[in-house]
């Protein structure tokens, strides 16, 4: 299972989503997918249209800058950042 | 008794002020919206349910609604985009509430509608068609800032009609419910070149009186104007008013002929003249102007109210609202004769709502 480690500008969104969860997902897609299902909207809150990870949000396997069809394995951490933005 | 509720969005979320029918002593609850920058945030002033139009660096834009007066908060933005490869939403700005249906207007200009009280929505229009809308969304041709949908004004008495203000472009109206629009921007003043007839004018806001739906009051980027036919043809009024520049406006809402504004100073100041605050009223459908400031700070007051700054209410002896980009809401129990200051020390303050609820 992925470690999947997400933002605090995140979970308050989203009742009982936790920082950090384990996630059986073969791609970054694949993980947000299984977020998206269990609370209905986390996509939006990630990805725009086209789709791809929102300009401010920067996400990382295994401490590599990652993109939605970035693979994941079992041992994957996964790492979501809101990037620094505005004031 | 009757509660006096005033929701206002600012830069960092959705803030709410509760009073009594006497609107003397205010309490204030918040941040809600886990402090999003919220650009409009209103009531439906059917039930008090609360919609927010806001807007996250990082997680996009997305409208939150609260219908426990702000205990609780969801939001959504499913079906609130652009198709794959089209225009891009880049901010939600505007919202209004009527007839079981939420219109939210956002940058690029574009108007979304959703009938299930926020939970999904979709494109009404784009205002395709209109002269010079092939430019709208050319980066080239923006006007500082960003090019979007406004101000929308929803008619009380028909759901398929209401107006849109296309920032920099005029106004618009619709009758059969967005799927065609008409310029309405005859008489308005323009002190630059234009190259059709019917648009390119700087329409910053537009109130309609609820007593006479002919009666509009428009705020325009040159200039106070009024309108005695629905918005098909317009007047200047800017006589006796200190600056023709401003954003804010409120029409009184037992009386047609009554109506408020606060004039700025244009260029890149765009603060109340000379440092005093002032609100400015009519009574005469602006053939004349008095100056209201009884309350507000009379020097060193660099205050500036943006569009959806201010708000009236309904009670028999109206109340009036604004809120400031520096943080602070006064609000007038007396018919604008006197002013008050309900809240001191909030983020710059992009919207003022107002709702009578039991």
């Amino acid at each position: 299972m992925a470690d999947l480690h997400l933002p605090t500008t995140l979970t308050p969104l989203f009742a009982g989503l936790p920082r950090r969860l384990d996630v059986d997902a073969a791609t970054v897609d694949d993980a947000i997918s299984q977020l998206d299902a269990k609370w209905p909207g986390v996509r939006d809150r990630l990805c725009e249209p086209g789709p791809a990870i929102r300009r401010h949000i920067h996400v990382y396997v295994d401490r590599e800058r990652a993109q939605l069809d970035t693979p994941l394995d079992a041992k994957s951490r996964i790492d979501v950042i809101s990037a620094i933005s505005g004031g | 008794m009757s509660k006096t509720m005033v929701a206002v969005g600012t830069r960092k979320g959705c803030f709410l002020l509760e009073s009594d029918a006497d609107r003397r002593s205010w309490s204030m609850r918040g941040p809600y919206c886990e402090a999003w920058p919220v650009y409009h945030a209103v009531f439906d002033q059917s039930d008090g349910t609360i919609y927010a139009a806001a807007a996250s660096e990082w997680h996009g834009s997305a409208i939150w609604r609260s219908a426990d007066f702000g205990e609780t908060w969801t939001h959504s933005s499913e079906g609130l985009a652009y198709e794959d490869g089209g225009k891009k939403l880049s901010k939600v700005s505007t919202l209004s509430v009527a007839h079981g249906r939420v219109l939210v207007g956002v940058e690029a200009p574009g108007i979304f509608a959703s009938g299930d009280r926020g939970e999904t929505w979709s494109l009404v229009t784009n205002l395709e068609g209109q002269p010079g809308s092939e430019l709208w969304d050319d980066p080239a041709n923006q006007p500082p800032g960003h090019l979007g949908i406004s101000g929308i004004t929803s008619d009380p008495g028909d759901a398929n009609r209401f107006w849109a203000i296309v920032q920099g472009v005029g106004l618009f109206e619709t009758t059969d419910g967005g799927t065609s629009w008409t310029p309405r921007n005859r008489g308005l003043r323009a002190d630059w070149p234009r190259p059709h007839e019917e648009v390119g004018f700087c329409v910053h806001k537009m109130v309609r009186s609820s007593t006479d739906g002919n009666r509009m009051y428009q705020q325009n980027h040159v200039g106070m104007h009024r309108s005695d036919d629905c918005g098909q043809s317009w007047t200047e009024i800017t006589d006796g008013l200190p600056s023709e520049f401003g954003f804010a406006a409120a029409a009184h809402p037992h009386d047609r002929d009554s109506f408020f504004v606060i004039p700025l100073d244009p260029g890149h100041g765009r603060t109340m003249p000379e440092g005093k605050a002032a609100v400015w009223r009519t009574r005469d459908a602006g053939s004349t102007w008095q100056r209201s400031e009884r309350g507000l700070p009379q020097h060193d007051a660099h205050l500036g109210v943006l569009r959806q700054g201010m708000a009236a209410d309904a009670y028999d002896v109206p109340g009036y609202y604004f809120g400031t980009s520096t943080g602070q809401v006064f609000a007038s129990a007396d018919d604008g004769e006197s002013w008050q200051e309900i809240a001191s020390y909030l983020p710059a303050i992009s919207s003022v709502d107002v709702a009578i609820v039991d």
